[in-house]
């Protein structure tokens, strides 16, 4: 069996005394796009300076290809990167920069220039070539930073929050290029981000940190759906976490006793013993709200607090009788429906198969 | 009303600045034309005699050369040890880079009779003295921080990833130094190379004290006034101003399109 193409085993990445990341293990396969995310100062952009060799792991091993690259120095790797600030040379026009890469490899100069004008043209910029990487758009100035990093056809490419800069606008739209791109290529992408809408647009998989640690790796929507631990399940926001004891379990279910009502969860694998403290999500979008009981099993009443518009979605807030805050997500379309006015009562349910335990403490 | 009468009292005073500066090299320049030995008003007639004196005169061709020599020695060594120190305090961190650097920072700050009196006991020691490279050496230290203060704020603009980001791309760091930092440094490099050299093209007192018997143009001009009154010295003088204005321009010159081009880039 071959090895995957990135294997991070037990890597911990220390600066003095501070640790930055702490027992890593993460493997990536050929073609995959990954996204890293978490918080400023989790630990992902060390993470990504390690993969590509700016940074030298304090401990663990560093695999790509099957080959221990711990102390392989960044230029002896095929690992380009996207940089947060671009990092363009603005001493050299659009095309001298896309060819860089070629250059250091001793590709001879029409040879270059060719596969740089080529690649520009695939990023729809042919027409700036020649022009100064000053008087580029934000926009343009990405994809020549894009085409520099591709033109060498890497196995591998580093992107370290590359749309951080960019109006929202443009973002949606390099994201469409960026997903495109590495579907074409069939290049393996590591994005490191902090925006989530990002992060779970784009990946296949997304790998959450915090605090040096990979709290979860997963799809979207798993990650979404079935949080790891309470930190992810905060993290991702638009979940509503509910914690009590519990109070009996039968055939892959518990009852978890809240301050609500008792309400049933679904429980993977063995369940906590009767009488353990437990907490469990409930995605925002799954909650379904009316204003009278429809009389499912998992029923809480709240009254409205406040609403959220984004787009065409919703978010209610709603606060139970003992303070325990829901979040409900909907269509603009069902909202009109239920013509909601603050202070309204309104029964809030779901199915026990939507809500699922956080295992263990929460970190 | 107000505003206007502050204006018109700065333009004024701005006008006495330059007059203050520039008559005095003005009149020379004036005087180098004038055919009378003394420099009185009213002038005698038009004459390029003074000039064709000193043409004539293998002492001052002699001077030219070895003023030209150092120059060039000079900011050629005192540029690239300016460079060095930059990219070194730009790159790294270091015990003691405080003193390092003060002490790097420190020749200009000396007053010139000292530094070259200083220059003249330890060369005479080691036995460099008297040489034309003596004076290259003495100069490159005098204005070596110059360069270096020029090259560091070049280095200040650099993004801190530009050089990574070579090194991401498959350069060595000696490839990234070659490929990226000297060339982004380039308007500083050169701006530094011009004013290094105008520095020592002038510079006297140092260059008195350990030329021995190379005498560079300001030397010269010296041992010509110290015995008469001689209108070849405003001649020579001429020479020299425009030679250095010349250089301090161009390096201005390149150090400001840089700054242009990117100002002009944001319109």
């Amino acid at each position: 069996m071959t090895e995957s193409l990135v294997v991070l085993d037990r890597v911990v990445k220390r600066f003095g005394t501070f640790t930055a990341v702490r027992e890593a293990n993460l493997t990536i396969e050929q073609g995959e796009f990954i996204a890293i995310m978490g918080p400023s100062g989790c630990g992902k952009t060390t993470t990504l300076r390690m993969l590509a060799g700016l940074e030298e792991p304090s401990e663990g091993e560093i695999r790509i290809g099957g080959k221990r690259m711990n102390a392989v120095p960044p230029h002896e790797r095929d690992t380009p990167m996207v940089w947060q600030s671009l990092a363009l040379f603005p001493f050299l026009n659009a095309r001298e920069n896309v060819e860089f890469g070629l250059k250091m490899r001793g590709v001879d100069a029409p040879e270059r220039k060719r596969r740089a004008l080529e690649w520009l043209e695939r990023l729809e910029i042919g027409q700036f070539a020649e022009r100064n990487i000053e008087t580029l758009s934000g926009g343009q100035k990405q994809r020549v930073a894009l085409a520099r990093s591709l033109i060498t056809e890497p196995q591998l490419l580093l992107l370290d929050e590359p749309l951080s800069a960019l109006d929202a606008h443009l973002v949606i739209r390099m994201q469409s290029v960026l997903t495109r791109l590495q579907r074409e290529l069939g290049i393996t992408f590591v994005y490191v981000t902090h925006s989530q809408s990002e992060a779970f647009a784009m990946a296949d998989r997304v790998v959450i940190m915090a605090q040096g640690e990979i709290a979860q790796v997963g799809k979207p929507r798993d990650i979404y759906r079935a949080p790891a631990n309470r930190f992810v399940a905060e993290f991702v926001g638009r979940n509503n976490i509910l914690s009590g004891r519990i109070a009996g379990a039968d055939a892959g279910f518990v009852q978890v006793e809240t301050p609500v009502g008792t309400l049933t969860v679904q429980a993977d694998g063995t369940p906590p013993a009767v009488g353990t403290e437990a907490s469990f999500v409930v995605a925002a979008d799954m909650v379904h709200i009316d204003r009278a009981p429809d009389g499912a099993a998992n029923s809480v009443q709240a009254s409205l607090i406040s609403e959220e518009f984004v787009g065409s979605v919703v978010t209610l807030f709603l606060e139970a009788d003992d303070g325990t805050e829901f979040k409900v997500q909907l269509q603009e379309r069902a909202l009109a429906a239920l013509e909601p006015r603050t202070g309204d009562v309104f029964h809030l349910s779901w199915k026990a198969e939507d809500a699922h335990l956080l295992p263990g403490a929460a970190i | 009303m107000r505003g206007a009468a502050i204006n018109w009292t700065l333009r004024v005073y701005l006008l006495l600045i330059f007059t203050f500066v520039f008559a005095p090299i003005i009149f020379s320049v004036i005087f180098s034309f004038n055919s009378d030995r003394f420099p009185t008003i009213p002038l005698g007639s038009f004459t390029t005699g003074w000039y064709a004196k000193i043409f004539a005169d293998s002492e001052v061709w002699e001077a030219a050369r070895n003023s030209l020599i150092v120059s060039l020695c000079t900011c050629v060594l005192a540029t690239i040890l300016g460079f060095c120190t930059a990219y070194s305090d730009y790159r790294y961190n270091f015990k003691f880079k405080g003193p390092y650097l003060a002490l790097v920072l420190l020749p200009p700050t000396i007053p010139l009779i000292i530094m070259a009196l200083a220059m003249l006991a330890w060369f005479s020691k080691i036995g460099v003295s008297g040489q034309l490279w003596s004076i290259i050496i003495a100069h490159s230290v005098l204005t070596a921080p110059f360069a270096m203060a020029i090259i560091r704020l070049r280095l200040n603009q650099i993004d801190p990833n530009l050089e990574p980001a070579a090194w991401n791309l498959g350069a060595s760091e000696w490839r990234t130094m070659r490929e990226v930092i000297v060339p982004f440094c380039k308007p500083a490099i050169i701006s530094a190379l011009f004013l290094t050299a105008a520095i020592s093209f002038d510079e006297f007192a140092v260059a008195w004290f350990v030329s021995g018997l190379n005498k560079t143009i300001p030397v010269l001009v010296l041992e010509i006034v110290q015995g008469n009154i001689d209108p070849r010295v405003n001649a020579i003088g001429t020479f020299v101003f425009f030679i250095s204005m010349t250089l301090v321009i161009l390096a201005q010159l390149f150090f400001l399109a840089r700054l242009n081009t990117k100002a002009a880039a944001h319109d």
